[in-house]
């Protein structure tokens, strides 16, 4: 079904190339491979992440639209739903397998992790400390996301 | 002693959802669902319930039934034929109907009653469905998932509109079925729409090679839906078996039941049986003993030293009583002490003796008592596990001599099946001895833990030399005065095993134990200690 997916995963690409979802750029790092794309985010104006410019990666699995697409910050940032290491997974509803549906598109995905930089869900975190440190003090969460924009998203 | 009453109501006593009558606790006065089937005969051996006799009845007994696959069929189809005459609908439709209401017949029943449009609309049978689902071609159509749109592409959609290939349908239920073993609630695959895929848009759409494991996921659902109902989580056993005791309740009692396989398992976590212990406790030991699996690779080690002379000697039986080949001490090899001192009322060998406050002042001295102590149970724990082992390695390899020894001592088949009795014994006090280890880890001193110390003592004394007369040599096993003792050993540890369960299981139930650690902030459905906390 490999055949399939290509068609829907071309058409994709291009409307996310040509018409990106504000404030990001998607790119193709090797022309061969359409199933590994890198999205450029900006840190959207007005939060602690302004200023920042996040690599992120999304991978379109063989099964995929029938999976969900996996998707990783490359770079570090201090958020309550993004584990807090190299590894960048981030908790978003969309992806979870018992929610993505085949119908789902890859720009809706893009649009609600900017969403989710805007508005963190502490309520259900992948950092229980800073989903914490956000609720209940949120002076010294939004210093120390500043620290991570300032040490690791700005070139 | 009107503690009987007290746990009983515990589990009666449950307003919330008695409503859906699957709450009784005595199945033989269940009037509501499963009234089609008290036509049964109750002689079934698997079936217990409680005795009107609130004095006589067991405190660690819970009832409950064993269904097989035939008894499953057969309820669902009881209850299809019901919902069939009283709606009367199509029994075709009534099947989805009970799938739609996790087969909460009541529920189904009063809904229909009150609002039946609504709710055929809502399982897929509104009259949109009067017309049957068909997969059409549309002309210009592009399906949204796989971007296709060729002119003669088959294509279909449910009510809610989302309309896509068949391919893409096709595909998304071989991954909802074949790999997610979802049947009864697949959603139209439209992102955010929460439409069930009907019965009858999934008769039009799975594909012959799924259809057997489509339908084997929509029978599995009747045992899935229903709290009181199990599956028996031996390997290639299709049991269900049910149940009324409820999460909320396991704090005040350890649900076992055992399968007509053979399999005894608690009806709170599934696990093997873990009397006397509560299914939040044996959660916790379990993390404990994986967090601390070196003690565990030291303990597993089936070689020590004698302590008199320091030959090696192996331990190749249950047999907790040593001899060294050598110089024939004789020792304990659970505490390495003497034996003689095993068999009397001196013995000690379960209880961790507390060190005295003075000796505990510094917070390394502490944390080597705090492990001392892990270790005392650890070792008892992991001692009857694997002397268990043992003792069903000699029963089978007894059992091969037996078989010889039947034409040698003209005993019958059935005259010898006193050492399978005596095995399976072995077997069962070992893993309640077992658990004993992990629940007295958790219990705070006082006076219930030194009955339930004696208790255990008095068990594990019994077991020991029960599993002593059982390696007996075959030829010794011929003798007619030691099959005696074996029978006679055989059922005193069986009643003190009764014993020990009906006591612990009591004390449960009216909350008397007293924990060292606080269960209840794991969570308050299926807290295991929250009798302490509440006195
Ligand atoms: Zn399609
Ligand atoms: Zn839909
Ligand atoms: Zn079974
Ligand atoms: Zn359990
Ligand atoms: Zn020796
Ligand atoms: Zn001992």
């Amino acid at each position: 079904m490999a055949s399939s997916s290509h068609k829907r995963i071309t058409k994709e690409l291009q409307e996310c190339m040509s018409d990106p979802p504000s404030g990001m750029a998607v790119t193709l790092p090797s022309e061969s491979d359409l199933r590994s794309w890198a999205v450029t985010l900006l840190g959207p104006p007005g939060t602690v992440y302004e200023g920042g410019t996040f690599q992120v990666t999304v991978n379109l699995p063989e099964d995929y639209p029938f999976k969900a697409p996996q998707v990783r910050f490359a770079t570090r940032l201090y958020h309550p739903n993004v584990t807090n290491d190299s590894l960048g997974n981030i908790c978003l509803p969309q992806l979870k397998s018992e929610n993505w549906k085949p119908a789902g598109r890859v720009r809706a995905v893009l649009e609600a992790l900017r969403q989710l930089l805007v508005e963190p869900n502490p309520d259900d975190p992948l950092e229980a400390r800073i989903a914490d440190e956000y609720r209940n003090n949120r002076a010294e969460f939004e210093k120390n996301a500043k620290g991570y924009v300032v040490r690791y998203a700005m070139k | 002693m009107d503690s009987d009453e007290d746990f009983v109501s515990t589990i009666s006593s449950d307003e919330d959802v008695m409503q859906d009558d699957t709450d009784n606790d005595d199945l033989s006065g269940a009037e509501g669902d499963f009234d089609v089937f008290d036509d049964e005969p109750d002689d079934d051996p698997a079936i217990l319930s409680h005795k009107s006799d609130k004095k006589e009845s067991i405190a660690y007994d819970v009832s409950y039934r064993v269904y097989t696959p035939a008894d499953i069929q057969r309820q669902q189809d009881e209850m299809v034929d019901e919902v069939n005459m009283i709606l009367e609908m199509k029994k075709e439709d009534a099947a989805i109907m009970l799938r739609h209401f996790r087969w909460n017949k009541e529920r189904l029943i009063e809904d229909y009653m009150d609002k039946p449009k609504a709710v055929l609309e809502a399982a897929g049978l509104g009259p949109s469905a009067e017309t049957p689902p068909k997969l059409e071609v549309i002309p210009g159509f592009c399906c949204d998932i796989c971007c296709e749109d060729d002119d003669d592409l088959l294509t279909f959609a449910m009510k809610c509109g989302h309309r896509y290939c068949v391919n893409c349908y096709r595909q998304y239920l071989h991954q909802k079925i074949r790999e997610e073993g979802e049947a009864a609630r697949i959603q139209c695959p439209a992102q955010g729409c929460h439409r069930i895929m009907d019965a009858r848009s999934l008769d039009l759409l799975v594909t012959p090679e799924l259809v057997e494991r489509y339908r084997e996921l929509l029978n599995r659902t009747y045992v899935e839906d229903k709290d009181i109902l199990k599956w028996c989580p031996a390997p290639d056993c299709e049991n269900a078996v049910e149940c009324a005791v409820k999460k909320k309740d396991l704090d005040k009692v350890v649900p076992t039941v055992a399968c007509g396989c053979g399999h005894r398992f608690c009806f709170g976590c599934i696990l093997n049986d873990h009397q006397p212990a509560p299914c939040e406790l044996v959660k916790r030991w379990l993390k404990k003993c994986a967090d601390d699996s070196e003690t565990a690779n030291w303990i597993s080690a089936n070689t020590k030293e004698c302590p008199k002379c320091n030959s090696t000697i192996e331990k190749n039986g249950g047999c907790n009583h040593m001899t060294c080949r050598k110089c024939k001490h004789e020792f304990c090899w659970m505490c390495m002490g003497l034996w003689s001192e095993h068999g009397t009322s001196w013995y000690n060998c379960n209880r961790f003796e507390e060190k005295s406050g003075t000796e505990a002042r510094d917070a390394q001295a502490r944390s080597r008592i705090s492990l001392e102590r892990y270790l005392h149970y650890y070792n008892r724990y992991a001692n009857h596990e694997q002397s268990a082992r043992l003792d069903k390695d000699i029963y089978q390899k007894t059992e091969k001599k037996m078989v010889q020894l039947q034409t040698a001592s003209g005993m019958s088949w059935i005259e010898v099946q006193y050492l399978n009795t005596a095995s399976q014994t072995l077997q069962t006090c070992r893993q309640t001895l077992k658990w004993t280890y992990a629940f007295a880890f958790y219990l705070a001193r006082n006076n219930t833990t030194e009955i339930f110390e004696d208790n255990q003592k008095d068990l594990e004394m019994a077991v020991e030399a029960l599993s002593e007369m059982f390696e007996k040599p075959i030829a010794e096993l011929s003798d007619s005065k030691l099959k005696v003792d074996i029978m006679d050993k055989t059922a005193y540890c069986n009643k003190r095993r009764i014993i020990m369960l009906d006591d612990t299981a009591d004390n449960l139930a009216n909350g008397h134990w007293q924990f060292n650690v606080d269960f209840t902030d794991a969570g308050a459905s299926a807290a295991a200690g929250s009798g302490s906390a509440r006195r």
